[in-house]
Order: structure tokens, then sequence, then C-alpha cells
């Protein structure tokens, strides 16, 4: 095979099925994309189904703890998830740059293989397309999943009610910081990697709460000062968080503070926020914990009966500060 | 983490509010002069552990906040010309000039590029001969050194497509005017931290000895602010003015020689123009002749446009840059000027008093 992708790899001939068959179906292996049928039969599904699509223009493609083709799965694993679904299938698509090595695009491949495995997803549809050198940056990836959402648990990011706790799976923050010193320009050097991984087991590990688990989101673009803004907005209750409850990595803390950012405002791909009744908090907090992704869960706040929107975070000297919606991208290109 | 946590103790910081919540604390107006002052105090909330007769009040701490509306029209007409790539730090790409923004107008196709350091701006001058970089010089004392180390590297490498569009400004002849202006009645200040550290205390010699005013020169974390408002408190209870160091983990009283010796070399004091303050002498720094070849008000003279710049109609910027107003007196403010849909520049710049307050307060 060429050792760099080429326009041709694109074109609907030979080179692209070539392509398609060294680079990903040898990888992805799902019988149903073997099937190479212009659709995938998905048979009689049943339940409840969630639906859900993510695009991916990350950079660098590859960043300490994990790269493009491992955060197209998670993002779209992830937000399944937060809807309470166990995913089930996913799409792939690529758009390819002309030049792009081909050795990077087989690690791509293997991690998405490899995160789908761990997410249990089934790849079972795909597309690539391949444009002229200059026109996209190495590669882009739009993934789609299908889920069922998990019997009894019903959740909305307009369902916080005042009261709930609000509780996070670990340290916030990792994702954007990592992605950013992984971008040679800032000549920072701290070790941090990205806590990109697919919730879907974990999301699973509070089903049994049921109907007390009211809200879940995955706090990726504007980290948790987002989500948090978004799940306030849409439930039309006040939020207040503990600063110190928040569970930071003292590196991630390193570098905000060298950089000058908020790790509230910074993007992760391996977290979720949950809103919770306050009786089973504790119940869900100790589920959080027994799974791997979670043992540095936290409650970190709790949802109030207003103002409707409103978010404020109490700080360790007892004064209260406002935590808005980020206005705009801080950091073009995270994920 | 050492050297920050300490500097955040909840535990000491109540013994400080203890203090401050003294019967004998004198009723005060106190202004800090530093983007990052008016930030962390906003951030910690630091207003709300002062008793009420103590009132903290923003100045013009916010480097793009203060540039004139015609030097911001005059970077943004840059990006127009051809063959030009604009480097700035990022904060400046969505100031709404009179006629949009650096980041519109990237949008249409300019080479606007963010650089986190002007020797970033060098090495692309490097990497493309045949361009010309042009770096937008806008900061205070702290900033000036880097560029003018940026400007004396490109010099020395021989660079003729590196230039520099200089609006730096310069404290201590703003606080000249803040201290003197009637209308404001400051009675201490606040002293930058970063800027003091280049400065030393000598600029503010002035402000003591023939203002009468207290200042300390303060950091940044909750338990800086909180001492140095309590030192300067303390001063005007006792009713003797003082220059004072909280700050001196960082800042000496002489200062950074040798930065002050390199900005020396590169620039020299002119008259400049701020928003909402006039043009006061000797408050900026321009390239100095020898340079002229690295100076980009030189090299495109006669094609930087200075458009009809008009302040943004009804924006109160100019006001609250001098403390004069406070970001919710501002009509525009939170309805029509917000981060996302900024009117002025204080809403704009990180280090912007209503950003700030638009962050953390409402």
């Amino acid at each position: 095979m060429e050792s760099t992708v080429l326009l041709a790899h694109g074109g609907g001939g030979s080179l692209m099925g070539e392509l398609i068959r060294q680079v990903f179906t040898s990888r992805f292996g799902d019988p149903l994309l073997l099937a190479a049928d212009d659709a995938a039969d998905l048979g009689p599904v049943g339940g409840r189904l969630a639906f859900t699509t993510d695009a991916f223009v990350v950079h660098p493609i590859f960043f300490p703890g994990g790269d493009i083709g491992k955060l197209s799965v998670c993002g779209t694993v992830n937000d399944l998830a937060a809807q309470g679904a166990v995913p089930l299938f996913l799409s792939v698509a690529f758009v390819l740059e002309e030049g792009l090595p081909m050795a990077d695009l087989e690690r791509v491949a293997r991690s998405i293989a490899e995160a789908a495995s761990a997410a249990g997803v089934r790849i079972v549809a795909g597309d690539t397309k391949v444009v002229p050198r200059g026109k996209a940056d190495r590669l882009f990836i739009t993934t789609s999943g299908v889920g069922r959402i998990a019997d009894g648990v019903s959740v909305s990011g307009s369902g916080v009610k005042p009261g709930d706790a609000i509780l996070i799976n670990g340290t916030v923050g990792d994702h954007g910081t990592a992605v950013m010193l992984a971008r040679d320009s800032l000549g920072i050097s701290v070790d941090v990697e990205s806590d990109c991984a697919p919730l879907a087991a974990l999301g699973r590990a509070v089903h049994h709460i049921g109907p007390a688990l009211h809200a879940m989101r995955d706090p990726t673009r504007g980290g948790v000062a987002a989500a948090v803004n978004e799940l306030a907005s849409q439930s039309a209750v006040a939020i207040e968080l503990e600063e110190e409850a928040v569970p930071v990595h003292p590196q991630v803390k390193v570098a905000c503070e060298l950089l000058g950012l908020d790790p509230l405002y910074v993007a992760n791909e391996g977290k979720m926020l949950l809103a919770v009744s306050p009786e089973a908090a504790d119940d869900a907090l100790a589920a959080l914990k027994r799974h791997p992704l979670g043992s540095n869960a936290a409650i970190i706040g709790r949802a109030l009966d207003g103002p409707p929107g409103r978010v404020s975070v109490r700080t360790p000297l007892g004064t209260t500060r406002r935590l808005d919606l980020p206005p705009g991208e801080q950091l073009p290109r995270i994920c | 983490m050492r050297l920050i946590d300490e500097f955040r103790d909840a535990a000491l910081i109540a013994g400080l509010r203890a203090r401050l919540a003294g019967s004998s604390i004198p009723p005060a107006r106190l202004m800090e002069v530093c983007g990052t002052h008016t930030m962390a105090i906003a951030h910690y909330g630091i207003r709300s552990l002062l008793p009420p007769q103590v009132k903290l009040v923003s100045g013009p701490g916010c480097p793009v906040c203060v540039t004139h509306q015609r030097d911001i029209d005059a970077f943004i007409s840059l990006a127009d010309l051809p063959n030009i790539v604009l480097t700035t730090f990022g904060d400046m790409l969505r100031v709404p000039g009179s006629n949009g923004s650096l980041e519109a107008r990237r949008a249409q196709g300019a080479d606007v590029r963010v650089v986190y350091s002007p020797m970033d701006a060098v090495r692309i001058a490097q990497a493309e001969p045949h361009r010309q970089v042009v770096f937008l010089g806008i900061g205070f004392e702290t900033t000036a050194p880097t560029v003018a180390a940026s400007l004396l590297e490109a010099w020395a490498l021989g660079l003729r497509n590196f230039t520099v569009l200089s609006a730096h400004k310069l404290i201590p002849p703003a606080l000249r005017m803040l201290a003197t202006a009637p209308d404001l009645r400051i009675d201490g200040f606040i002293l930058p931290g970063h800027v003091s550290a280049i400065t030393g205390l000598e600029p503010y010699r002035f402000l003591v000895d023939e203002c009468r005013k207290p200042c300390v020169v303060t950091g940044f974390e909750p338990l800086d602010l909180a001492q140095g408002i309590s030192m300067l408190l303390a001063h005007l209870g006792d009713g003797e003015p003082a220059l004072d160091i909280q700050y001196s983990r960082v800042v000496r009283p002489e200062g950074n020689a040798k930065a002050r010796e390199v900005v020396d070399r590169v620039f020299e004091p002119t008259d400049a123009a701020w928003r909402g303050m006039g043009v006061l002498p000797d408050s900026g720094l321009a390239i100095r002749p020898r340079f002229a070849e690295l100076d980009a008000a030189k090299r495109f003279a006669g094609q930087l446009q200075h458009v009809d710049a008009h302040e943004p109609p009804g924006c109160l910027c100019g006001c609250i840059l001098k403390g004069a107003a406070e970001p919710s007196d501002c009509q525009l403010f939170g309805t029509r000027c917000t981060p996302a849909s900024p009117v002025g520049p204080c809403m704009v710049s990180s280090e912007g008093t209503c950003a700030a307050h638009y962050r953390y307060l409402r």
C-alpha cells in the first residue's frame, strides 16, 4: 500500500477498496461492516433509542492520553451515555487530507477499534473522502451513534430539581490542558494526560438509582462551567458549586495557573456530570467510586430553587462568584 | 500547590477579614490600576470581605482597554494591506474598531495570528521572509521589555520584514492624572505587582510626596490583596501616607534595571492618547529613530487609516477606566454589551473591568 494518502484513495476505485480493506475493515471487523452494503441492517433493536452525532477536528491529532480516533468514539459514546443509553452501533466518516501518512491513519484506525471494543459498541457503517492538500488539516472524523436507553432511566438536561446533588466522576480540565500543552507553541512542559475515555459502563453503574437520576451531561467544550450553565438554564434552577470540592489534578492546576485559565472552563472527554436526588447522592457517589473511571468522583455542588439559570461558585474564602457561560471559543479545535 | 495554596489560605484570610471589620476602619476609596488585580478581586469576591465604608474602584489597568480608538482603528486597517501577517496577543482580536474587529477581518481572509510572545512574531518573520510581519505592541511596563527584546533580536538578525506598531503605555503618568483629578476622590492606590517589578518604587514617589496618597504594591492572590488593602487602610488611619511593598516576594524597591535598560535602548517616552483620559504627557513609548526601519508607524505611515475614530455611542468605557463610573452605571452593560457581543473594550479584554463584573459579579 502507498505510504501516504492520495486523492485517488477517495475516488471510489480499487485504491479506495484497498484502503478500506487494509486500514479499516481489517481492524473494525464487524459483520455488518464486512457485508459492504449501502446501509447496515440493524434488525429489530427494541426499546427506546437514543441517536447522536459529533464531528472531531482536534489539533494535534495525537496527544498524551489519546488521539483523534479514540476521541471520536468516546465523544459519541459519552453523549449516548449522558442520555442514559447503552451504546450499540456507531458510524465513522473520515475526511482525509491528501498526503496524510498512512501510518498515522493506521494508528488512528487502531485507536478507534480499541475504543469501540472498550465501549462495547459495534462500528457498522463508514465513509471515506479525500480532499486536496491544504483543504483539510490531516484528518477530520465524524461519528454517529445509536444506543438503547436503559429501562427505568429517564434523564434530560431539563430534569434537574432544586435540592439535587451535582456529582462528577473525577478531575476536571485534563483533556483541554493536555491538548493545549501538546501544541508546541506554549513552551510549557507539564505532565498532563487527556482523560479521554468511554463512559458507557460508568453510566450503567448509576442506572440502578432509576428515577433519582435526573440529568447527566458530559462537560466537553467549555468545561464544567458550560455544562452546568446549560443544565441550570434548561432546568430553570440555580446551581451552586463548591470550588474546593471540584477535583483538579495538581499538574492541571499548575498548567492552568501558568496559562491564566480556570480548570472549570477547560474541556473534558472522560467526565460525566450527574444531577441526583439528595437522598440518592451517597449511593450514586459510591457507585461511581467503585468504577475505575470514577475513583476520584465527588459531590461538587447542588441545585437551588433559583434564580433560574444562575450558576455560582463558593470559594474556600467563603465568598461567592458567578460562574458564567464562556462567551466563545477559548481554545479552538480542542475536540 | 506550593506557593499558591498558601496565598489562598482560608484561615489566614479570615484573620485579615476580622481585622478589616474593625470599627476603626476609615471610609476609603481605593483604586487598583492593574487588570489582573481587577480580575482577581472579582474572581475571589474580595469586595465582600471588606466593610461597607471601604470601596474598591477599578482604574486603567487593562492595556487593550486604554488603547485609544484611533490606535485600534489603525491596527485594524493594517490587516487590509496586501502581504501582511498581523500578529497580536489574543485580547486584541475581538476589540471593536470603528469599523469591525480583527476577528472579523480574519474571517474575511486577512492573515491575523495570535502569538503568546513577540518573539513568536520574529520567528514568523524569519520563516516567511517575503511577507511583512507586524506585531501590535500593546501593554504596560511589563510587556514593553519583551517587545524591546524582540525588536533587538530582529535588528540583530537583519530582518527587514518585521515591524512593531507601538501603543505601549506607562502607568505613572496615568496615576498622576487620577490622583490629581478632583472629581475622582481616590484615597489610596493598590499599585500593580508586575509593572512595579520592572519600575521599582521611584516612579510612584510623587503620589506620596506631592499627592499625599498612600500606595501599596500588591500581589494577586487573595491573601496578597487582603493584606495590601489592610496596609493601605492602616496608612489612611494613621494619616501618614507611605509607599509600601506587600508583594515583596516578587518586587524589589529598585525594580528591574536590566529590563528598563532594554526598553530604554529601543523606546523613548512620547505623549500618548488614552481612551477616556485624553493625551497624557510622556505616557507612551515610541520606537527610537535609530530603529525606524522596524517601526510600523513609519513603514506604513501613508497607509495607516485613522477612520473617523469614534467611541461607540452610549459606551461608558472612558469613565469606567478612570473609576468615574461602575459597569452597572452603563446602560449598555449586560444588555447590548456582553462578552459575546461587546460594544466597548472593557467588555472584551480578559482584564477589562466590565468583563470582570459581567463574569463574576452579576
